[in-house]
Order: structure tokens, then C-alpha cells, then sequence
């Protein structure tokens, strides 16, 4: 931070984060919605669920891209990024469970028997296992962190698992559950960037709601990331 | 199922868990029992690059020649349900491979972090997942006449594999140094 106002200091983004997400909430639970048969009103979720995951690969991915610069440069500022932006992106992998679970409790369950009772069936979905190994790596990536007392090496060798763990990670959340059966709408192409897949009047919710829930998502990180560099600060006085 | 013969899902799946397994411990040797001295020595003579070359070919062979005397002793003790015997040999083989690959390095990076085999499974195991899950869909086509082998899902783990290798000689320098 040598300069007076980085990033994380200025305020335009910030308003930006929260005006788009008045905007998502206000607009994304009041206008109107294509009435799809089995979806009904459940697909407003949309807005809320796939942002979840949008968010949390997002953070992923500069979580990695620091990990990348702390090996170019053995910045430790870059290892303390690279660690909290990959504990919000788990905390936005878990909501994107919950949001999910709320989902699939009122499309997919069998509404004649039990949640319980449809519950096995539905957790072998491809997309649910591709999304918990996502969570299970960066999860592994804290043990490894916390497991390394000296710092150096703590945040070389989880860079290097980091990197070599997100390039994994590609195939096994991006490419492998297109090529198994799905409920997840879109499994043929690419569900929620394609303009045939939503319905033009949601995407002008969706796209805003997508880019507000990322930068509060970063905006969390940041207050994250001073905090440690504050504490970090302290302890080395 | 100690005394039956068990179905072929369950043939399947049994035998890759236990590939699994085997693979871990295997595998996890070659970088954890290295003691500093040697470590040191091979810091003399060696680059990196070659050094975890080296060692993903050692690891390779050593699994091929696992998964081989395995899938022997699977089919001498539980039975042999296997329609396609060559393609599913190439699978076996393939999958060792990728299995050995990815075991190998995070080996390299466990015996890094100075811990036991423990936390190369913490690291391992969601990685591997989805490779499992391919190798398993692949091999029932081998235990139904009909069904045959996607080339895609094959070509995706070559894919895998050569990336993984890629990975491997691009990080290890950042492991090797301390």
C-alpha cells in the first residue's frame, strides 16, 4: 500500500456493491418472472443460488492468481490474499449449499414422501460432488496451511498446493458433470452464461446481481485482508 | 462377500478403492522416507526438473507393476468378471498412471511439510475424486459386451495426465529450494 488510495481504499466500488444488491433484492423478488411449470416462483432462487457459485469460483480464482504472484515474488502480502480470498470463497460455496438445498427442497424432493427420503438420491447429483471437492480442496489447503509452522515455507508450499490443486479443480467442476447425467438445468453447453438459457428480462437482474454479490464478496475479503496485515504489523513489533 | 463371489459394480468399485489405497501407500515412500542427507546430495547433482521427472517415472513403473500383480490377485481370489480383457488392462494401467502421477507430487509437497502419510490423504483425496469417478464409468464398459468405452473420457484423462506432469515440473523448483 504505498500509494495513498489502493483499491481496497477507494469508495466507488463499495457503493456499487451495495446499490446492485438493493437492485437485486428489490427487483430480483418483485418483477415478473417467466411462470415455468415445477420451477414457479422458486426460480427468483436464480438470483441468489448461482451468484453464490459464480462468487465463490471468482474468489478461487484470485486467490490462485496471488498465489501465482507470491511465487514470482515472495511478497508474503500476496500469501495473506491468496489465504483470505480462499475462506471467502468457502464461506460463498457454503451459502451456495444452502440456497441450493432450499431450492431442491421444493423442485426436485418428492413432494408425496419425506425430504429424508429423497435425500440419497439426490446428493449422488454430479454437480453437488463436483462442488464439495471444491470446498473439500480449499478446506485441505487450510490444514496444509496450519500444519507448517515457519511462514516462508508455509506460504510457498500452499501456494504451490493451491495452483496445483485449482488447475485440478477445473475438470472436475467445470468439465466432468456435463458428462453424466443431471438435474441441473444446461448440462449440455454452458448454463448461465448461454443467452438462450435465462429469459432476457432475468438476465438484466442476473448479470448486475452476479457482478454485486462478487464485489461484496471482495469487499469482505479486503476487511479481512487489513485486519491480518494490521495483526501481522503487530506482532512483529 | 469373503466367500461369494461379489457383483461387478461392486467388483469395480472394490478394486479401485483398493488402487487407491494401494497407490497412497506406495507412493507416499518415495519422498517421505528420503532423509535430508540424501535430499542434500541430490540438491548436488541434480535440477529440479529432472529430479521430479525422475521420480514420477519411478512412481509410475512401480505402479503398473501394482495395479498389474492387483488386478492378478483380484481375479484369482474374487473371480473374474471382466468382459474385455485388454481394454480394461489399458484401463487399469491408465489409471495407475494417473493415480501414481497425482500421488507423487502431493507427496512431494507432504514430505515438504514434514508430516506423515495422513496428510497426503487430507490432500489427496478430493483431488482424486473426479478421476475415480471417470475410471470407474469407463470400466463398466468393460464388464458389459455392448457397452463401449467413451474416447473422450480417455482423452480427458491423457489430458489430465500430461498437465499434471506440466504442473509438476513447472512447481517442484518452488518446493525443492530451503
Amino acid at each position: 500500500m504505498a500509494n495513498n488510495k489502493s483499491f481496497m481504499q477507494k469508495n466507488w466500488w463499495k457503493i456499487a456493491a451495495v446499490v446492485l444488491l438493493i437492485y437485486t433484492f428489490t427487483a430480483g423478488l418483485l418483477t415478473k418472472i417467466p411462470e415455468l411449470p415445477a420451477l414457479e416462483q422458486t426460480i427468483r432462487n436464480l438470483y441468489f443460488h448461482v451468484c453464490m457459485w459464480f462468487c465463490m469460483m471468482i474468489l478461487f480464482t484470485v486467490s490462485v492468481v496471488n498465489s501465482i504472484r507470491y511465487l514470482r515474488t515472495f511478497n508474503l502480502k500476496y500469501d495473506i490474499y491468496a489465504r483470505n480470498y480462499a475462506t471467502s470463497g468457502i464461506v460463498f460455496g457454503v451459502l451456495g449449499y444452502a440456497t441450493g438445498a432450499i431450492w431442491m427442497s421444493y423442485t426436485w424432493a418428492d413432494p408425496n414422501s419425506e425430504l429424508a427420503a429423497s435425500f440419497s438420491s439426490l446428493t449422488r447429483e454430479p454437480k453437488l460432488i463436483g462442488a464439495a471437492i471444491a470446498l473439500l480442496i480449499y478446506f485441505a489447503y487450510m490444514v496444509l496451511r496450519d500444519s507448517i509452522n515457519d511462514m516462508d515455507k508455509r506460504a510457498r508450499i500452499s501456494a504451490v498446493y493451491n495452483i496445483f490443486a485449482y488447475a485440478m479443480l477445473f475438470p472436475s467442476i467445470w468439465i466432468v458433470p456435463r458428462m453424466m447425467e443431471s438435474l441441473h438445468p444446461g448440462a449440455q453447453g454452458n448454463p448461465a452464461l448461454d443467452t438462450r438459457d435465462i429469459d432476457a428480462h432475468m438476465r438484466t437482474i442476473f448479470y448486475p446481481a452476479v457482478i454485486g454479490w462478487t464485489l461484496l464478496g471482495v469487499w469482505i475479503t479486503t476487511l479481512k485482508i487489513r485486519l491480518t496485515i494490521l495483526k501481522e504489523k503487530k506482532l512483529s513489533q | 462377500m469373503a466367500i461369494n463371489e461379489p457383483e461387478d459394480k461392486v467388483w469395480n468399485g472394490l478394486f479401485w478403492v483398493i488402487q487407491l489405497f494401494i497407490c497412497i501407500n506406495a507412493v507416499a515412500k518415495s519422498f517421505l522416507q528420503e532423509s535430508k542427507g540424501r535430499m542434500l546430495y541430490f540438491y548436488t547433482v541434480a535440477s529440479p526438473a529432472d529430479f521430479v521427472l525422475s521420480k514420477l517415472l519411478f512412481n509410475s513403473l512401480l505402479m503398473l507393476v501394482m495395479s498389474l500383480l492387483s488386478l492378478l490377485l483380484f481375479t484369482l481370489f474374487l473371480g473374474n468378471p471382466i468382459q474385455k480383457a485388454l481394454p480394461f488392462i489399458g484401463l487399469v494401467l491408465l489409471g495407475g498412471w494417473s493415480l501414481s502421477l497425482v500421488f507423487s507430487f502431493l507427496a512431494a509437497i507432504a514430505a515438504k511439510a514434514q508430516q506423515n502419510a495422513a496428510i497426503m490423504a487430507v490432500l489427496g483425496f478430493p483431488l482424486i475424486i473426479p478421476q475415480l469417478l471417470l475410471l470407474m464409468k469407463l470400466s463398466n464398459a468393460a464388464f458389459n459386451p455392448v457397452l463401449t468405452m467413451p474416447v473422450n473420457i480417455l482423452l480427458l484423462l491423457g489430458a489430465l495426465d500430461i498437465m499434471i506432469i506440466m504442473l509438476a515440473v513447472i512447481l517442484f523448483p518452488f518446493l525443492w529450494k530451503d
